[in-house]
């Protein structure tokens, strides 16, 4: 009987967690393009010390739907003009361990906001909000840092990669 | 704007502007006389067979009853009835396949050349044109000359969709990838409804169109309008709506010729004025319906692919009125 018990449990749990993976939450509100908020700074100077780095979690890694919506705007808005599917050209390779600003969802985040100086340009009040936040669950999911049934696991144009499903995860070194 | 599936219904049946029933094509009339040849002939059988089966109902025979000659007798009608079951669908294959290959034809000669790609969830319409400035590009409208042979070009951009204007001709399916082409022709001039006919995703069923077939005075001169770029703003208003346009996210997602817009995510916006619905036939074409849309598309297609934008209420009145302006 207990036995039982804990199956159900387990089964009902498994349920609920693949209710966020389907989520798709249309509906957000408007996204605001306010990035005041923003913790991106482009020297290692603070009066008084630096602000703690913060330790956003971006909800979307966890559902595949606004992962796949991060991917379709990686291509839409030429991010893969200037990295390619994530080897790099223009820019630097997004699928390695390497990561020059930071790979944390904030720091993408930053990056992809205010631009950085090196030929990366801001997207300050382009891209809304919510579409950053999709884009960055994209870009950690190169690397393999999400989960694997969240990743996206086909493309629409021909594979030259692996789907970012099955790729080896590359924690980041910074 | 909105067509319920009734009225829908209504208008298959009983002839309208989305309808197979009131062709206004060479194909349509070819696709209509199929339908009402085989509707006729099938109704015909339909209640002839529903008689004989009254009628033995009526006269049935006792258990012990036993008449070899009447027996033989019906033997033969069945071998009959069985022939023209035969003969009747030879005719419709014949019927059909001559209405088919009537249809299949392409026309090209002095043909204007249209290319259609779908989109999730709307429309993409090229003019082709040697002359690239002469190239006009616009969403979910498309006009054509009467009586002049249209070839329409057609592909996808993401998912299949399936092009059907049911007064003009069947269905076609848009293809990523792969482009495939067949024409129409409007006989006489008029608006006709068209929809998307194969599941697409969360929208296809607000993924309409609309041809509009014009007199052919009244198609050039639309058609050189739809030539030039967008209209300079004549106000300071306007002139700033373009600016809220240009640096907001707009400017990644949509067209306006002759500004810095140039992307094609979405529909071209150059001539959105001149255009009677928007969001592929969900609304209206008014200042208030245009508003919703920007700041909640949302709520009025969930899931399509403009987010809901945040602006500030000067900001929209002013995008609102360039908008507006773009005849
Ligand atoms: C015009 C070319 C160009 C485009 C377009 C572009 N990038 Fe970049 N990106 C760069 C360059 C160059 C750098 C390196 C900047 C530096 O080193 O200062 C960079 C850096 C980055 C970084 C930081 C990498 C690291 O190692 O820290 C991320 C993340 C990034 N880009 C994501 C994006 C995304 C997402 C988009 C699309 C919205 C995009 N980029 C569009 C050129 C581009
Ligand atoms: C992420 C890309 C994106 C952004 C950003 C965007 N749009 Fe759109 N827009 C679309 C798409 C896609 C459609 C087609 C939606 C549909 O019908 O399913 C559309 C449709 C429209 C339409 C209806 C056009 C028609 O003929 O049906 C208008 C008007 C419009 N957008 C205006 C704007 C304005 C103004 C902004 C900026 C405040 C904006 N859009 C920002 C992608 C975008
Ligand atoms: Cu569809």
């Amino acid at each position: 009987m207990k036995r039982l018990y804990f199956i159900v449990i387990g089964f009902v749990a498994l349920l609920l967690a693949s209710c966020e993976r389907e989520q798709r939450r249309f509906q957000q509100g408007a996204p605001s393009t306010d990035t005041s908020q923003s913790h991106a700074s482009m020297d290692e100077i603070y009066p008084g010390g630096a602000r703690p780095p913060s330790n956003v979690a971006n909800v979307y890694e966890e559902n595949a739907y606004m992962v796949s919506e991060g991917k379709r705007l990686y291509e839409q808005y030429n991010c893969v003009g200037c990295h390619f599917h994530g080897g790099g050209g223009i820019g630097p390779p997004l699928m390695d361990a390497d990561w020059i600003y930071g790979g944390e969802p904030q720091n993408i985040h930053d990056t992809i906001v205010e631009g950085r100086p090196n030929g990366m340009p801001s997207f300050r009040g382009k891209i809304p909000d919510q579409q950053v936040w999709e884009i960055t669950a994209y870009v950690r999911s190169m690397s393999g840092l999400l989960r694997k049934d969240v990743a996206p696991g086909r493309s629409d144009d021909m594979s030259i990669k692996k789907p970012e499903e099955s790729q080896k995860p590359e924690p980041p070194k910074k | 704007m909105k067509h319920s599936a009734f009225s829908n219904l209504g208008s298959f049946l009983l002839g309208g502007n989305h309808s197979v029933t009131s062709p206004a094509s060479p194909q349509a009339h070819q696709i209509n006389g199929i339908w009402w040849l085989m509707f006729w002939v099938c109704g015909a059988a339909f209640v002839l067979t529903m008689l004989s089966m009254a009628g033995a109902i009526w006269r049935r025979r006792k258990a012990i009853e036993v008449d070899h000659a009447r027996d033989s007798r019906r033997a033969a009608f069945v071998a009959l009835a069985s022939g023209i079951v035969v003969v009747v669908l030879f005719v419709f294959l014949v019927a059909s396949a001559v209405g088919m290959k009537k249809t299949e034809y392409i026309e090209t000669r002095n043909a204007l050349t249209i290319q259609i790609i779908g989109h999730q969830w709307w429309w993409e319409i090229i003019y082709n044109d040697p002359v690239p400035s002469q190239i006009v590009t616009t969403a979910n409208e498309i006009h054509v000359p009467v009586g002049k042979p249209v070839l329409i070009l057609t592909s996808s951009r993401d998912v299949i969709h399936s092009f059907w204007a049911p007064n003009l001709n069947g269905k076609r399916d848009l293809i990523p990838g792969y482009q495939t082409a067949f024409w129409i022709q409007a006989d006489h001039p008029g608006v006709y409804r068209g929809q998307c006919a194969e599941f697409c995703g969360h929208q296809h069923a607000h993924m309409g169109f609309e041809v509009i077939a014009d007199p052919a005075g009244k198609y050039e001169q639309w058609k050189a309008a739809q030539i030039l770029p967008a209209k300079e703003p004549e106000d300071d208003v306007k002139r700033h709506g373009r600016e809220v346009f240009l640096s907001h996210p707009c400017v990644m997602c949509h067209t306006i010729r002759g500004t810095d817009a140039g992307s094609r995510v979405g529909p071209d916006l150059t001539h959105l004025a001149s255009r009677g619905t928007i969001a592929a036939g969900t609304l209206k074409n008014t200042t208030g319906n245009l508003a919703g849309w920007i700041m909640n598309s949302q709520s009025i297609k969930p899931g399509n692919h403009m987010p809901s934008m945040s602006l500030q209420p000067d900001d929209l009145q002013a995008l609102l009125a360039y908008l507006g302006s773009l005849q």
